[in-house]
Parts: C-alpha cells; sequence; structure tokens
C-alpha cells in the first residue's frame, strides 16, 4: 500500500504525523467544546499561535524538500511564500468590498486615501475565491520555474543560488515597498472582514484556518515523503550527493532540479496563502531576506534532510521566540543566536538527530547520508 | 533692485544695507579703528538688549545696533553669528563674548573679564531669519575684509541677496583696487547682474556677454528673464545665447558629477564588500555577522572620539587601527570559536555566523543602548572641494574613496607579496597541500579571518563618517557586499574592485530616470541575470579553488 | 563522546527552562492588579525609537503606584517584545488582551503596527492608546491618537514657512511609505490650494535607510537655485536622515539658504546625530523638551532619575504617552472602573495638562489636541521654538485636503461612527 510505503521506515515521520493529527482533532475540541473556566480550554490566542506555526512548519517543509534532498539552498523562499500570502491578501481585499473606511465598492482603502481611480489590472479576478486560490499556485510557481530555469541551466548552484535567490527576494521586498506598485506599500494588507463568507474573526473561521493548515501540513508532508522514496527521489538525492556523476549517468539533472523547486515554491506559497489570514496582515516584510535566513535556520535545527525535522524545527524555533520575547523581552537574541550557533556545532543533524540518540534508536535508514 | 525675485526678502534690510555699505566707505578711509570714538550710551543699551526679548525683537534690536555704525558693531554681530555671544544667568544678565580660546570679553568695551566668576554663560539664540539677516550684514561689512576667502564669500552673498545702486557702486569703486582675481570676476558679475535690470540696451547686452558662461546658479533666472522678455530683441538672443553655453557646461558637469557619485557609491560598495571577500571570497566562509564586524569598527570611532573628546581632528587615524584590531580580535574569536569547526560546509557557516550575528546585535544593544550614537565629522571631512559653482566634491565622500582604494592596494599587497599572503592562498587553494609543506593551516585560518574582519571593521570607521553608528548598522550592508563579491567573482579580489565600481556607477546613472527605489531594484534584477549568464561572476577563479 | 554529552546537558537545560517558564506564567496571573500592557519593540529596526517609550511607560506606571495606583489597586506593567515585526504585534495584543488581560495597552510605533494590531484590538475590545504622529485617515473606537495628526504638524509648519520665510519652492522628500505619502499629498493639496505652482513642487521618495543622498541632495540644490526662497518639508524616516543631513552639510546648503523642516526628526534622533550640520534646520512638533514650563522640567527631572542617564533627552511621543497614560487613569476614576466599554465612554472630554503648558483634551473622534510648535535645531541637539500656534489645535481624523475622505468625520459619543460621511448621512463601512 502506498502509505505503508510512505510512513513504514519513517518512524519519526509517523510520530510527527500522529501528534498533528490529535492535534488537529483536539484542538478544535478544547477551543469549541470546553468552557472558558475549565483548565482544558485552549484560547484562541493558543490556536492562532498554533496556526500560525503549522503554516511556518509547511513552509519549512517545503525548504527542507529542496535543501534536505536537493542539496538547493534558497535564501528566498521567504519571497514564495510572501507572495502566496499576497494573493491571498488581495482576495481577502476584495472581500472587504464596500464596508471599507471610505465606502468605496471596488477600491481598497489605501488606494482611495491615494487617490487611484480605478483598480489596477493586476486586481482583477482576485474577487473570486477560486481566481485566488490559482494565483496562489501560479504565481509562486511561475516565478520559481522561471528563476529556476535561468538558474539550474546554466549550472548555478550552491553559494551561488543561495546568493541569487537571496538578490531575488530583496529585490521583491524593495519593489512591494514603493507604493506605486499597487500593494499597499509598507502598510501591507490589513484589515481583512471575511473569507469565503464567514468571519475571520469568528472563533469557527480561526478553527477551520488551522484545520486547513494542519491537513495541508499532513498532505504535504505525505506528498513530500511520495517523491523522496520514489525513483525520482533518489535521483534527486544523487544529485545532492554527486551531481556531476548523475549528470553522466544520463539523468537530465536540471528538470529533476526545476520540477523539484517549482514544487517547494507552490509549498511555499500555500503556506503563505494559509498564514494571511491568521495573522491578519502581509506587508513586504514577509520579503526580508532575514526572514528567509531565519527559515533556513528553522529546517536547520529541526534537522536537515528529514522531512519531520523540518517540522519539529520550525514548531521548536517559534516557540521558543514567542517565549522568550514575552518573558526576556530585552535579550532574547542571546539565547537564539546562541541557540543557532551550537545547533550547527553540536547537533549537525539537528534536534531530530539529538532525539534519535536519545533514544538510542537507529535513524530510518532514507536519507540518512552525511551532508556533503 | 537687481533680482526682482528676491525684493520681497529684502525690502526690511534694503534701507539698512545702503547705510552699512555707507558706514563701510567711511571705515575704509579710517583703517585703524580701534582709536575711533568710544561707545555711546545706546550702545551699550542695545548690546545689552540683544540678550532680551523675542527673536523677532532681536532682529530689530541687531538692525539698531548695526545702523548706529558702531566700531563694534561688526564684531558683535560675528559673534552673535558664531554663537559666541553670551549672557549670564544671574539677574545682571550681563552680555559677553567668549573667544575660541576661551577667553571672556566684555561685549560692549572687548576688554578681557578676568577675576569675577560669571557662572554658567548662556548663549544668546539665533533663529534663521536673524542669521540670514546677520549674514547680509556682515558680507556688507566684510567687502573689503584683508582675507581674500571672506571678501569672495561677502561678494557671493552680495549676488545671493541682490542689491542696489549703492551696492553696485561701492563695487564698482572696490574693484578697482581689487588684487584677487577670483573676486573681482565675482564682483564683476554682481554689477553685470544689477546691470541686466538697466534701462539702456546696450549696457543691459553688455551685462549678458558679461555674464554668459558664468556657472553661478544665480545667474540663471534673471538670463532666462531677459531671454523671454526683453524689449530689445539683441538682448533676448544673446540672453538665449549665454543661457545655451552655460546649459551646455552645465549638462558636462553633471556628468562628471554622476561620475563622482557612482564612484563614490562603489567605494563605499567596495569597502564594505572587501572585508567579505576575503572571509567569502578566499576562505569560503559565508559570514553573515560581516556586517556587524563593520558596526563593531563604527562603534570603535565612537568610543574613541568618546575617549579623546578634544581630538576628534585626529580621531579618524586612530579609529583606524584600533577598529582593525578590536574587529580582527573578534574576527579570530570567531573563527575559533565556531567556523574551525565548519571549514567544507559553507552553508552551515551561513546559519553559525547568523547566530552570531544576532549575538553581536544585541550585544551592541545592551552595551552602547538601541539608539544610534553620534559621530563627529572632523572639520577636514566636512564641506565640499569647490571646483566652480555647478561642481563641488565633497570631502568625507572623496576622502572615503581614496580610503577604499588604498585599503584595497594594501591587502592586494599584502596577498601577493607576504608570506602571509602565500599561506593565504595556498591554504585556500589546497589546504592539505599546503599543511603537507608545512603550512600551520589552522593559524593561518584563525589569521586570515582575522585580516577579513578587521577590515570589515576599518570599513565601519569609514561608514560612521557617512551614515548612523547604531545596532541596524551592519544589516544594510550585508546584502550589498555579498552581491558585490559575488558579481565581481568569488576569490578575485580585483573582481570585487571592478565590481563595486561597476554597480556603484550603474546605480547611480539608472537612478534620475527610476528613482532611488526602482533603480535597486533593476539592478538587482540584472545582477540576477548576469549571474545565469556568468554563474562564477565577472572574473571566475580558475583551477581547483573554483570548485564549492 | 564528548559532544554527546554537551547536548544531552543542553537537553536537559532547556526542559528546565522550559518548565521554570511554565511555572513563571501561573505565578503571574495571580495578584489582583490592574495590568497595563506596554507594547513597543524591543529589538530589530524599530527598537531605536521604541524602546525609549516602553521605559516611559513603566516611570509613569511606577509613579502613578507612588501615588497609591489607580482604584486602589497597584498597577502592572506587561512588557512585550514584538520585535519589530509585524504579525508579531498582532499576535502579542492578541496574548496581552486574551492571556494576559490588561486593561489598556500603550503601544506601537509604526503605521504598519498599529494597523496590525488594530483588528485584533477591535475584536478583543481592548484599548490602544498610540503615542505616535501619523498619517490621519482613521478613527477606530478603540484606539485614542495622542499623536499628532497632519493638521497638528504639516500643515502649520507649512504656513510658518510660508508666511514666516516666504518660502515660494517646495521640496517634499519623504520615505516610501503611508504617513508621508498621505502627508505630502495632503500638503500638495494644500500648497496648490494657496497657489502654489505644479512647477514649484518636487517630490521625491527613497527607500528605508536610504543612505546615498548624493543626487538627490545636488537636484535639491538645483531646484533650489532658481532665484526663490525654496524649503525642504521631509518626511524622512529615522536612520536615513544622518546620512540626508550629513549630505546637505557637505555640498554647503545651509539651513539659511534651504531650510528644511522634518516631522521626524526630534531630541532622541539628534542625540544619535553629529548636530553641527542641521544648526538652524527645523522640526515641526507638539512638545519640545527646551519648552520651559515648571511641568515639563518636573517631567524632565523625573525622567532623568528613572532613567539614571544625564544625557538622555526627551522627546514629542514620551509626552503624547504621558497625555495618553494621564487621560486613561482621569477616565478609569471618572468611570470607576477599567471596563473597557466604560472607559472609552468617559475618556472623551476628559482633560489633562500637557507638558508645555496647556491643557489636552480627548476629542470625540478620540484624537487630542495639541499645540503646534517650529522649533530650529541647536548646536546643543534642542530646539529653539521659533514659532507656536496661539491655542491648541484639535486632531483631525479626515484630512480637508484629500478627496476620499473631506466629507468624512469621526464622532464616538455622538454618531458612534468612526467615519461618518456628511454628504450621504451615513456611516461608511463597518461601525461597532
Amino acid at each position: 500500500m502506498l502509505t505503508q510505503r510512505l510512513l513504514t521506515s519513517d518512524k519519526g515521520g509517523m510520530l510527527v504525523l500522529g501528534i498533528l493529527a490529535l492535534t488537529c482533532i483536539l484542538v478544535p475540541i478544547l477551543n469549541l467544546a470546553v468552557p472558558e473556566s475549565s483548565p482544558l480550554h485552549v484560547s484562541t490566542f493558543t490556536v492562532t499561535l498554533l496556526g500560525k506555526f503549522l503554516c511556518y512548519a509547511l513552509l519549512a517543509l517545503a525548504l527542507d524538500l529542496i535543501w534536505g534532498y536537493a542539496g538547493i539552498l534558497s535564501l528566498g523562499h521567504g519571497a514564495f511564500f510572501a507572495l502566496g500570502g499576497y494573493a491571498m491578501g488581495m482576495y481577502l481585499m476584495r472581500q472587504i468590498g464596500d464596508r471599507g473606511k471610505y465606502g468605496d465598492p471596488l477600491l481598497p482603502d489605501f488606494m482611495v486615501f491615494l487617490n487611484w481611480q480605478e483598480l489596477p489590472w493586476y486586481w482583477h479576478g482576485f474577487d473570486m475565491f477560486w481566481f485566488a486560490a490559482l494565483m496562489i499556485i501560479v504565481v509562486p510557481g511561475l516565478l520559481a520555474w522561471v528563476f529556476g530555469w535561468l538558474a539550474f541551466r546554466s549550472r548555478v548552484t550552491g553559494v551561488y543560488f543561495a546568493i541569487i535567490t537571496q538578490a531575488l527576494t530583496y529585490a521583491l521586498m524593495l519593489a512591494f515597498f514603493r507604493n506605486e506598485m499597487g500593494f499597499g506599500g509598507n502598510n501591507g494588507l490589513t484589515d481583512f472582514k471575511d473569507i469565503l463568507g464567514f468571519s475571520i474573526t469568528a472563533d469557527s473561521t480561526r478553527i477551520g484556518l488551522f484545520l486547513a493548515s494542519g491537513i495541508a501540513l499532513m498532505v504535504a508532508y505525505l506528498a513530500c515523503r511520495y517523491i523522496v522514496t520514489s525513483r525520482a527521489g533518489r535521483v534527486i538525492v544523487s544529485i545532492r550527493d554527486a551531481e556531476s556523476r548523475t549528470r553522466f549517468s544520463g539523468y537530465q539533472v536540471e528538470s529533476y532540479k526545476l520540477w523539484l523547486f517549482v514544487f517547494s515554491a507552490v509549498l511555499a506559497g500555500i503556506a503563505g496563502a494559509l498564514y494571511v489570514p491568521q495573522v491578519g496582515i502581509i506587508n513586504p516584510g514577509e520579503f526580508s531576506p532575514l526572514n528567509s535566513i531565519e527559515l533556513v535556520v528553522w529546517v536547520a535545527t529541526g534537522g536537515r534532510g528529514t522531512l519531520y525535522g523540518a517540522i519539529v524545527g520550525a514548531f521548536s524555533v517559534n516557540y521558543g521566540k514567542t517565549i522568550f520575547t514575552t518573558f526576556y523581552p530585552e535579550a532574547w537574541l542571546f539565547p537564539l543566536g546562541l541557540l543557532f550557533v551550537l545547533v550547527t556545532l553540536v547537533l549537525p543533524k539537528g534536534l531530530v538527530g539529538l532525539l534519535g540518540r536519545f533514544t538510542r534508536r537507529k535513524a530510518s535508514k532514507a536519507s540518512e547520508e552525511d551532508t556533503p | 533692485m537687481i533680482v526682482t525675485t528676491t525684493m520681497e526678502r529684502l525690502q526690511v534690510l534694503m534701507r539698512l544695507c545702503s547705510a552699512l555699505a555707507i558706514a563701510t566707505l567711511v571705515a575704509l578711509s579710517t583703517p585703524v579703528l580701534a582709536q575711533s570714538e568710544p561707545a555711546s550710551a545706546t550702545f551699550e543699551q542695545l548690546v545689552n538688549e540683544v540678550a532680551q526679548g523675542s527673536l523677532s525683537k532681536r532682529v530689530d534690536t541687531v538692525a539698531a545696533i548695526a545702523a548706529l555704525k558702531h566700531e563694534r558693531s561688526a564684531d558683535i554681530l560675528q559673534a552673535l553669528q558664531d554663537g559666541n555671544l553670551k549672557v549670564t544667568r544671574d539677574d545682571s544678565e550681563r552680555v559677553v563674548i567668549e573667544t575660541a580660546d576661551n577667553q571672556i570679553l566684555d561685549a560692549q568695551t572687548s576688554e578681557p573679564i578676568t577675576g569675577t566668576d560669571l557662572g554658567r554663560l548662556k548663549r544668546i539664540p539665533i533663529h534663521n531669519k536673524l542669521r540670514s539677516q546677520l549674514h547680509t550684514l556682515l558680507a556688507q561689512l566684510n567687502l573689503s575684509h584683508p582675507n581674500d576667502e571672506v571678501r569672495l564669500s561677502a561678494v557671493t552673498r552680495l549676488i545671493t541677496d541682490g542689491g542696489d545702486e549703492q551696492t553696485a557702486t561701492l563695487l564698482n569703486e572696490l574693484k578697482s583696487d581689487e588684487q584677487n582675481s577670483r573676486v573681482r570676476e565675482a564682483m564683476d558679475t554682481a554689477i553685470a547682474l544689477y546691470q541686466l535690470e538697466s534701462e539702456n540696451a546696450t549696457e543691459r547686452l553688455a551685462a549678458v556677454k558679461q555674464l554668459r558662461g558664468s556657472l553661478i546658479p544665480e545667474v540663471r533666472g534673471p538670463l532666462q528673464e531677459r531671454a523671454d522678455y526683453d524689449s530689445d530683441k539683441d538682448v533676448r538672443i544673446e540672453a538665449q545665447r549665454a543661457l545655451d553655453s552655460i546649459e551646455g557646461r552645465l549638462k558636462m558637469f553633471r556628468l562628471g558629477e554622476n561620475v563622482f557619485f557612482g564612484l563614490s557609491l562603489g567605494s563605499v560598495f567596495l569597502l564594505s564588500a572587501i572585508g567579505l571577500a576575503i572571509t567569502f571570497g578566499v576562505m569560503g566562509v559565508i559570514n553573515m555577522a560581516h556586517g556587524e564586524l563593520m558596526m563593531i569598527g563604527a562603534y570603535t570611532t565612537w568610543v574613541i572620539q568618546q575617549v579623546f573628546p578634544n581630538q576628534i581632528e585626529y580621531s579618524l587615524f586612530m579609529a583606524i587601527p584600533a577598529a582593525f584590531v578590536v574587529a580582527g580580535l573578534v574576527g579570530i574569536a570567531i573563527e575559533r570559536g565556531v567556523i574551525q569547526f565548519l571549514y567544507g560546509r559553507p552553508l552551515e557557516t551561513l546559519l553559525a555566523t547568523f547566530g552570531i550575528s544576532l549575538i553581536l546585535q544585541q550585544a551592541a544593544r545592551s552595551i552602547f543602548s538601541p539608539l544610534n550614537r553620534a559621530v563627529s565629522l572632523p572639520e577636514w571631512m566636512s564641506g565640499s572641494l569647490q571646483i566652480n559653482p555647478a561642481f563641488s566634491i565633497t570631502f568625507n565622500r572623496l576622502y572615503i574613496l581614496l580610503f577604499g582604494l588604498m585599503v584595497f592596494f594594501a591587502l592586494l599587497a599584502i596577498l601577493k607579496k607576504t608570506s602571509l599572503g602565500l599561506k593565504v592562498r595556498a591554504v585556500s587553494q589546497n589546504r592539505p597541500m599546503a599543511r603537507a609543506v608545512g603550512v600551520r593551516a589552522s593559524w593561518v585560518d584563525a589569521l586570515t579571518f582575522g585580516l577579513g574582519s578587521g577590515i570589515a571593521g576599518i570599513a565601519g570607521v569609514a561608514l560612521s563618517q557617512l551614515t548612523n553608528v547604531g545596532p541596524n548598522l551592519g544589516q544594510a550592508y550585508i546584502i550589498d557586499s555579498f552581491m558585490v563579491v559575488v558579481f565581481g567573482g568569488v576569490g578575485n579580489l580585483w573582481g570585487t574592485l571592478v565590481g563595486a565600481m561597476g554597480l556603484g556607477i550603474v546605480n547611480k546613472f539608472l537612478e534620475p530616470y527610476a528613482g532611488a527605489v526602482l533603480a535597486k531594484v533593476l539592478i538587482l534584477v540584472l545582477l540576477i541575470l548576469f549571474i545565469q549568464k556568468k554563474p562564477k561572476g565577472l572574473f571566475p577563479q580558475k583551477g581547483r579553488a573554483a570548485a564549492d | 563522546m564528548k559532544l554527546k554529552s554537551i547536548a544531552k546537558k543542553i537537553g536537559v537545560l532547556g526542559s528546565a527552562c522550559t518548565l521554570a517558564l511554565a511555572s513563571l506564567t501561573a505565578s503571574a496571573q495571580e495578584e489582583d492588579t490592574i495590568k497595563v500592557g506596554v507594547l513597543h519593540s524591543l529589538s530589530g529596526t524599530m527598537a531605536i525609537s521604541e524602546t525609549t517609550l516602553k521605559d516611559t511607560m513603566l516611570m509613569l506606571i511606577e509613579e502613578q503606584n507612588k501615588k497609591g495606583g489607580l482604584l486602589g489597586k497597584k498597577l502592572e506593567p506587561v512588557v512585550v517584545d514584538p520585535a519589530s515585526n509585524w504579525p508579531l504585534f498582532a499576535e502579542k495584543t492578541r496574548e496581552l488582551l486574551s492571556q494576559e488581560k490588561v486593561d489598556a495597552i500603550f503601544g506601537c510605533w509604526t503605521s504598519v503596527s498599529r494597523k496590525s494590531v488594530l483588528p485584533v484590538v477591535e475584536e478583543l475590545n481592548g484599548l490602544l492608546f498610540y503615542p505616535v504622529q501619523y498619517e490621519g485617515e482613521e478613527s477606530s473606537r478603540n484606539v485614542f491618537y495622542t499623536g499628532a495628526a497632519p493638521n497638528q504638524q504639516a500643515i502649520p509648519a507649512v504656513d510658518y514657512l510660508m508666511n514666516e520665510m516666504d518660502v515660494k519652492r517646495w521640496v517634499l522628500a519623504g520615505t516610501d511609505y503611508v504617513y508621508p505619502r498621505t502627508t505630502n499629498k495632503i500638503l500638495e493639496a494644500y500648497l496648490k490650494s494657496k497657489g502654489v505652482a505644479e512647477a514649484d513642487i518636487m517630490i521625491n521618495y527613497t527607500p528605508f535607510g536610504h543612505s546615498d543622498w548624493q543626487n538627490i541632495v545636488a537636484d535639491i540644490k538645483r531646484f533650489g537655485s532658481q532665484g526663490k526662497k525654496t524649503a525642504v518639508v521631509s518626511t524622512i524616516n529615522g536612520d536615513a536622515n544622518v546620512p540626508f543631513y550629513r549630505e546637505l552639510g557637505n555640498q554647503g546648503l545651509s539651513a539659511e539658504d534651504i531650510p528644511v523642516v522634518a516631522f521626524s526628526v526630534g531630541e532622541e534622533e539628534l542625540s544619535g546625530i553629529d548636530t553641527k550640520p542641521l544648526v538652524g534646520h527645523m522640526a515641526a512638533w507638539n512638545y519640545f523638551m527646551s519648552v520651559d514650563t515648571d511641568v515639563n522640567s518636573a517631567f524632565i527631572d523625573k525622567w532623568l532619575e528613572f532613567i539614571g542617564d544625564e544625557k538622555r533627552v526627551t522627546n514629542d511621543p514620551m509626552e503624547a504617552h504621558y497625555i495618553g497614560f494621564n487621560m486613561w487613569v482621569k477616565a478609569v476614576e471618572k468611570a470607576g472602573t477599567t471596563d473597557a466599554d466604560a472607559v472609552i465612554d468617559a475618556i472623551v472630554g476628559v482633560k489633562v495638562p500637557n507638558l508645555t503648558g496647556g491643557t489636552s483634551e480627548m476629542l470625540p473622534n478620540h484624537h487630542i489636541t495639541k499645540p503646534v510648535l517650529i522649533g530650529e535645531i541647536q548646536e546643543d541637539g534642542q530646539f529653539l521654538t521659533v514659532w507656536e500656534t496661539d491655542g491648541l489645535v484639535p486632531g483631525d481624523a479626515w484630512s480637508d485636503y484629500l478627496e476620499g475622505s473631506k466629507d468624512l468625520k469621526s464622532d464616538w459619543p455622538g454618531l458612534k461612527c468612526g467615519n461618518y460621511n456628511t454628504k450621504t448621512k451615513k456611516c461608511v463601512g463597518a461601525t461597532e
């Protein structure tokens, strides 16, 4: 059976998926059905927080797929995430309709007060959910395809690739900061009212989004597992470990890399689209190269090259961040910075590797090769 | 009036100015000022009044002091202009002048005050209106100042202000005695500007011809007016011709200016990238903490200026070696503590150094506070080299450009000519082989990283003269630095130089058309496309070391 | 082997930390206090400005506790760090309101952070006091804007330049984000209404943290050398200012030739700048540290004592927090409860002394009345007030100079609406 193939010899993955599934079942019940006074009640704050983490985890998974398995380090994956987010944000802006501050039925508020007379062409169609959903996939995918096609064809690899992806997201950030672009500039897109007709502030909508994120993450996980356990997946791993040798063996290295990159970008876009309605804002800051670097750190912390490691990393670093920013608001960058240093020095396989060592089990055989 | 457009501003002052011009003439004829009459009672009152009342009242008081034609008027006004005119905080409100060497003079008599403790002095505040008024009054007084520069700036001021017939007459008289050609030229311009308004068409025509080719910005407005509206056809044609010739010269200088702007931006790129060219280019370490090392250099400059508050002029010369040492030591500590375990894993150095950069940033925030720190510009770094009225080069940019080149060539010399350089190149090209012939690779690594970091520190000193010194300083430059190194070709110093200057110039030529933001975006897009074409940069390194 | 043991230790340490933190959360919720949320970035790019406001709030709360607290209870500050990250602002707001159950939040600096926080504050019916000058075009039932609206800063400044300095040509230079864009839109319309020609207005936008001003300053110089008095109205943000002023100074543009009037440069920014080249340039604010009143010198003394550093300065947003906090305290006392709805009802009309010698009042549109001061920068980094409005200027939420908003009006107690269209007599968009 397919699931068997995907999950046997992936004990960590099974565990993570199990926990995810359990969370997806328990959290909604504890939030909606259990009264607030009960100690078991899960607050809406926790739900949105977890929902956000789920999106981050999906993003981390996308990066781990290309970095951990194909050895392509993208320092610009935040760009695809943000593009997906903007596509969703545009849909949500259009949904506001005439409930904006100025009551303009067509134009979003930020266009009204900058005296824009008509909707820019690229804003058309975003009033329909299916179109927005399509764009969430198409825009990041297309960008990744063009970018990847150019880069892989000229065999831009390793550090060079990392740096031009950084340039990409930096350029996009600067561009989106410009108010003339028509994406709200620095203020970005905010003040969303509802999604698919449901009020965005309702607890049930939040749970819905939370569930959607959870399910998206699980499905994406299985899809990624499917890819890496497939024949193509083994080619991809061999590209990571010995690119030239794979090429000489007659494989179309470029197209393997390209499609994996596009798939990963689409996953990142979906993560962004699920993220925006939950946090309620998208702004060009999401394109910031620092965000993308941080993303790399999540993956490294969790354990690169094991898909569930990315999920563990995203959750643990972000949870740590939430805790630190509340309890050590003055100095939380110290422990965070130290964590990154220690992880690279002491835990080259990330937290997952540490966990594996603790339980004295041998890591699964699928992808244990040392990093190059 | 000569320049009609500034008329409004000057109306109030006009009468006053002419009175003063005459006063100056009188003063000229009596060279030994110190021997003239003693101060009148009103003068003393006025001097005391300077310290009192509102700013607008002070404007009147100053005008009155000037109108008195008192021998001390100029000194008082100059002191007020320079912020040296002070008042005691006690009830007597005594007005004094504090000279540059901290001597305190009585404002009315200019006699030094000794023995009495005046307590803390309060500077008599002035605002722009007053400052501008003082400037004009002093310009009138300084037309016959013994110093050429002062005279020149006085005449220039007259050109800006415009003048009346009396000024023109005065200038005409002064011109005959003027020895300095530049001052004379400026006087000619001022007179010609006045004559542009003459009733007589021939005089106007002569004035237009005089102004032909002048780059002084104040000339163009009146000339344009002549070219458009003059009643005389010849004057119109001639004025248009004069304008065209000015425009042609301006275009040329604007191009020169743009090239300089580009080179200057390039030199900033160069300085910030050159350290990275060592750590990243030669050693293969993706040093995300590079920006923070520059930050350390900038903070070192600040600390030096705090420790030696009286040596601002020399502070940079102390800061450069200090920043090199401090940043270099931090760099060595980073290398020994973290990076030495990560050679051969460039992408993991990225993560570790990113963590370090966060720690260093927060450390700066904890030690120096999140606020920016004020680093002073030494006198010799301020101002600009005026080549002509349309083209000037700012000193700080010029020095930084030269400094960037110096650092570059020094580094090149170190790598090519010294034994350390030889070892560095050996280790970076083939580590096992270098070790086999007896190079202590780990020692060389530490020194190389220290060298790169030290240069980043030096870059920080330069940046402290251009921009903010604060915890975020490094972040602003890190991406640009990586772009430059990659564009130029990793491991090639010349590539870094060409890359930095090239990006700087392209940026500055795009900016007027695309705006600052879009220019930067375009540069990045071009860069991305360029890397596709030449994946190893402008000057790819040959041989084994080129592999990742 | 060695590494393994280190790793193990880290693991143990980590879990110990988590436990400690968990117990911390539990204990924090027990005492009976009135909690006040402080939502200012302590790290990231905005820490430079916002850290001071956090300290200001801590000082104000400490002072209030010395006076016996509020309603017989002690005030307890809850400080969090949104780290200059806009989604994190929303998350932290939710945490403050729903987990920590704070009764009021004092926070935000940038517009985008306020926009991010706004939906959460409205959803959970909290109170937010926003202390920074901003672009206007907003009036929320749950937000109190104690900083200046454009009509309390930009327009008086332009009036001053036009009437007192006879400025004829205008450079509107700003960082490319909403506040400068809106302010410049308003100013452009205002200038044109005063008969300034299109050709005499130059508008320029630069990215955040722009550091290379060479050709922009050269352009300004050229623009200003056409024989008419020229001034620069600067909405340039934070870090970009230092290189901008340095370039101005070095290219020989003094305040006398082309004065710059800035809306985002205050005492604190100046303390990080070598002020020599800036002398004579101007700023428009509602408060200057140099204002000579008893209440101001008392405030400065308290601040210097609290922060323990003689060199620190006070600035306009600090005064805004001072006013906002006192208004909140007064409103809570008036309402007899910290309940948000009661406070929102009680606070409109509350009057408290500001630091410049007047009395500021909370208006029905949740903005306040403030004086407008124009100051020139002095060598010591302080401002010399050269002009001020006769009385207090009421803050206007919706600008009269923008097409979209000139018919809008905000009146919470009367109309229960933040954006009431006076033409259609309807409350546009969402109401409470």
